[in-house]
């Protein structure tokens, strides 16, 4: 039997308990050696302790185990039968988010601890929302200290229900509430017997079943050269790990950046050459055809590229004690690209416990911005979201050499010109012009319509996967509007495919337009002075963005339906992720085609856990909030 | 036929490895692998091999003699070196004590593992060497679970625990200031047991004092020391006639070996899965205090 390898990191404030639910973890699983065991007994007798304190086994050095803290990103490592685990273990005061970045940049899972006594701090919501920043693909919400409340139910179902409020404000896929006991163990390695009320996994339990890998983009094959190898005259080789995607032997691939094409005639390793090799395989290429290719290149297949700019949007984390200087040009590794960037513009900062943007004009150690950069020289990249390898970079301080900031690409940096222009970016939508047509005004103005109305006009787009309940929930939203005497429109995927947008069909770039016809009916029904309801899967942001970018500000309102993809695939009522997964539909959204979670919508409607009625009602109070509807209607 | 995506620890551990030794022989001009001739460094020419095929290791290997090396390792260390075809360099502590840079311990006790790190710096700065490959692993010892892959060292060769880079994702950042330089653990995420069961799967041989043997034993500390010219016994010591074998190999003053009866591969995957005791556990210089390695670390040793 093959043993799988799981990265997970560990989150908690100081005194959750973290060191000791890891010393735990070790000691259960008798990972613990002898002499280790004694040598921690033998510190914790010299201290005075009671008990055996097992948070000395990680408390790594000698300073810290004086101040009785923890002070960087430490690893451990565990193994059963079933899986090797490796633990990025961060601290938790202040110097925290860099650190718990850094461990969680390579995790596929994190585990965040809530003292049962204390309830959700504002330190567990920004774990949360760290996790959520570095697309973490699995959370552990553990309650720790049950002991300490009498392994109450009801303490631990209120914890529960605190953190699943907040966390439809971030965005991970799953997450799993355990209650246990680390200093006792309880339903750490061995089922607690004094939580009959609790039918969930122990945390081990739930650390070796849980899906593997599913952080990682195995569609879009990406390959960073790292080193070109000739050792001799007939020999050609470009060694390098696979980011993402496969490739197997007589595909046709292109070397960016020069854009020269040529098919893969070799996949070498020491052993034997390999057909075919996947994710995460170090491997070496040789090609067909003599091509000028070097390190930082990046060898991609033919029709299905990165982006490739020297612009760039990014959320940034700030590493170092020297502050960012908008003003310096900072080194920029990317992949294996090393490149110079200058940061043109900081639109804001977050405050990461309360993930509120806040205007900045700097950025602090572990303070957390969006910002534009430029480089020197274009990278090859896809958004953060969409491929954690290809979507990230660091910032290096050029006077120090030291890494000083992590960066998360979200796309190509545009400005609100660039969509309307022309640009040389095929895919990227624009807002379509005939020549010498002039706009013809309406007889009457949207303020007209509006005051006729009683309500302003708006768009609320809808977006989400397919079976995620959009068009339900619009749909009810619209009768309940109708209600309202709130003049309505709806659009919906569906329905416009049959017409409108019947030649179209689902590769990006007909996805793109699909958006774009919608997005413009949209606009036309906005003018209108109707509520316009639009209920389509539009899996990208840019395309979403644009339909925002043609709509008066406030008056587009994103409404993600999120519902985990494994619901989705066990409720299936069409039968199309059965005929997604088996491959009989090509490019279908969140199974052989990306969905691109929106970065920042409106309102997160959780269809998987909320009614319809409770969805609804969520949206007419966010229409009352922003004015669109009258607070008394 | 398509191939499945999910792939064992070792093989994710086996790409990773090769990833950072190929980052090393691409962000530096002048690396070293060092090489102990232990089970970890052979392991960590072979991932090197691996990295570069079909093309040679494009770097030399160090060896830092103590003089008190088991005859074993040497015989070992030259074949291995003659068939891989590899460059490999090799520095004594006889020199550094002949030439004063380094006094030697004395008496029965005396031990050369802490002068291996003079000759080590001397070496590294004789050659311009800017980054060192080493084998070792954050499961050895506390103070190395805080070891970054790419570690940096001031110009004096010293690691400075609360200076070192944040390391994100895959991205090393190797960038360096005249002088200062790295040293590299590819392995850094391996345990004992990965070693073991990496070398069975790749068909690694490694040096015969890794197996079961009759040796010449003397009990000091309850550490059990192989009898040789630089140990003899004191006091009432004695020496016995025992079936041991060593978990791992370096200076015969201070490395101590384990009865067992472990013959071959498996039997020592058997033994090291359900051991009770760390490898280091049987190093004599790491028990004399609980933070030595920590100290050793901040004068350069590894
Ligand atoms: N009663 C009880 N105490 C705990 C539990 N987990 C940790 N503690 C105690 O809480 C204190 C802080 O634990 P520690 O693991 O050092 O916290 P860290 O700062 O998060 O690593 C120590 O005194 C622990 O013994 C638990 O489950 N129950």
């Amino acid at each position: 039997m093959t043993i799988e390898l799981l990265r997970f990191t560990t989150a908690g404030s100081v005194d959750d308990g973290k060191s000791t639910l890891i010393g735990r973890l070790l000691y259960d699983t008798k990972s613990l050696f002898e002499d280790q065991i004694e040598a921690i007994e033998k510190t914790s007798q010299a201290r005075g302790d009671e008990y055996v304190d097992l948070a000395l086994f990680t408390d790594g050095l000698r300073a810290e185990r004086e101040q009785k803290i923890t002070i960087d990103v430490a690893y451990r490592y565990f193994a059963t039968p079933k899986r090797k685990f490796i633990i990025a273990d961060t601290p938790g005061h202040v110097q925290y988010t860099r650190n718990m970045v850094t461990g969680a940049s390579t995790a596929e899972l994190a585990i965040i601890l809530i003292d049962a006594r204390k309830g959700v701090l504002t330190q567990s919501r920004r774990h949360g929302f760290i996790a959520s920043l570095l697309q973490i693909p699995h959370v552990v919400v553990a309650i720790n200290k049950m002991d300490l409340v009498d392994f109450d139910e009801q303490i631990y179902r209120d914890i529960v229900a605190e953190f699943r409020d907040f966390s439809t404000l971030i965005d991970i896929p799953s997450i799993t509430y355990i209650p246990l006991s680390a200093l006792d163990g309880d339903n750490v390695v061995h089922k607690s017997d004094k939580t009959p009320w609790y039918n969930g996994p122990t945390l081990l339990n739930h650390l070796e079943t849980v899906n593997v890998g599913a952080g990682r983009n195995l569609v879009d094959f990406r390959y960073p050269v790292q080193y070109v190898l000739r050792p001799n005259q007939n020999f050609r080789g470009y060694a390098g790990q696979i980011t993402s995607g496969r490739i197997a032997v007589g595909e046709e691939v292109v070397a960016f950046p020069s854009g020269l094409t040529s098919k893969v005639k070799s996949i070498v390793t020491m052993g034997d050459d390999l057909q075919e090799a996947v994710t995460g395989e170090s491997i070496v290429l040789t090609l067909e055809d003599e091509i000028d290719i070097s390190r930082g290149d990046m060898i991609v297949r033919q029709g299905n590229l990165p982006t490739k700019d020297n612009r760039i949007d990014a959320t940034i984390c700030w590493m170092n004690e020297t502050p960012f200087d908008p003003d310096a040009n900072y080194m920029l590794m990317h992949n294996t690209r090393l490149v110079r960037a200058m940061v043109t513009k900081l639109n804001y900062k977050v405050d990461v416990n309360t993930m509120k943007r806040e205007d900045a004009d700097g950025l602090q150690l572990n303070e957390i911005g969006r910002v534009q950069l430029t480089t020197t020289q274009p990278l090859f990249f896809d958004s953060y979201n969409k491929n954690r390898l290809t979507g990230s970079f660091i910032l290096i301080d050029q006077a120090t050499n030291t890494t000083v900031a992590a960066g998360m690409i979200r796309g190509a940096s545009r400005e609100v010109d660039d969509l309307v222009d022309v640009t040389s970016d095929e895919q990227e939508i624009r807002r379509a012009r005939s020549e010498n047509v002039v706009w013809e005004a309406g007889a009457l103005s949207l303020e007209e319509r509006e005051s006729q109305n009683n309500h302003q006009a708006a768009v609320l787009w809808f977006t989400g996967l397919s079976g995620s309940g959009k068009s339900t929930v619009a749909k009810a939203l619209e009768r309940k509007l109708y209600e309202l005497n709130v003049q309505t429109m709806f659009l919906d995927g569906d329905n416009l495919r049959h017409g409108l947008n019947g030649d179209l069909g689902f590769s990006p770039a007909d996805r793109a337009e699909n958006i774009r016809r919608v997005a413009e009916v949209a606009g036309l029904g906005f003018a209108h002075g109707n509520v316009v309801l639009a209920s389509f899967i539009s899996p990208y942001q840019r395309d979403r963005d644009f339909a925002r970018s043609i709509l008066p500000k406030g008056r587009f309102l994103e409404i993600y339906a999120k519902c985990d993809l494994e619901v989705l695939k066990r409720r299936d009522p069409k039968g199309l992720y059965a005929k997604a997964l088996s491959g009989e539909i090509k490019n279908f959204t969140g199974i052989s085609a990306p969905y691109e979670e929106p970065s920042s919508p409106d309102i997160v409607i959780e269809t998987d856990i909320e009614d319809v009625d409770s969805s609804v009602n969520k949206l007419i109070a966010l229409l009352r909030e922003k004015g669109i509807i009258s607070a008394s209607v | 036929m398509t191939i499945g995506y999910q792939r064992s620890h070792l093989r994710q551990l086996e790409a990773e490895a090769i990833y950072v030794i190929r980052e090393v022989a691409a962000q530096f001009e002048r690396p070293v692998l060092l090489f102990s001739g232990g089970k970890d460094s052979i392991t960590m020419a072979h991932l090197a091999r691996k990295a570069f095929y079909p093309a040679k290791i494009p770097f030399p290997l160090l060896h830092v003699d103590t003089g008190h090396n088991f005859e074993e390792t040497i015989k070992f260390r030259d074949q291995y070196m003659e068939e891989i075809g590899a460059r490999l360099i090799v520095r004594y502590v006889q020199d550094s004590i002949d030439q004063g840079r380094v006094v030697e311990e004395t008496g029965p006790y005396a031990s050369r593992n802490g002068l291996q790190t003079v000759t080590l710096l001397d070496a590294l700065k004789e050659f311009n060497f800017e980054a060192a490959l080493g084998g070792a692993r954050r499961d050895e010892e506390k103070a190395r679970a805080k070891e970054r892959f790419f570690s940096h060292r001031d110009a004096f060769g010293q690691w400075d625990p609360k200076n070192q880079r944040p390391e994100l994702w895959n991205l090393y950042n190797g960038l360096k200031l005249q002088g200062e330089s790295f040293r590299v653990f590819p392995i850094s995420n391996w345990t004992e047991l990965d070693v073991w069961m990496y070398t069975r799967e790749e068909g690694i041989e490694l040096p015969s004092l890794y197996f079961s043997h009759k040796r010449n034993i003397i009990q000091r500390d309850g550490v059990l020391l192989g009898a040789s010219d630089v140990v003899y016994p004191v006091g009432d010591e004695k020496i016995e006639e025992m079936t041991v074998r060593f978990r791992t190999i370096g200076d015969m003053t201070c490395t101590g070996a384990v009865e067992s009866p472990a013959a071959d591969i498996d039997d020592i995957i058997q033994e090291v899965a359900s051991a009770r005791v760390t490898e280091r556990g049987a190093r004599a210089d790491d028990k004399r205090s609980e933070a030595a390695m920590e100290d050793r670390k901040k004068q350069g040793y590894f």
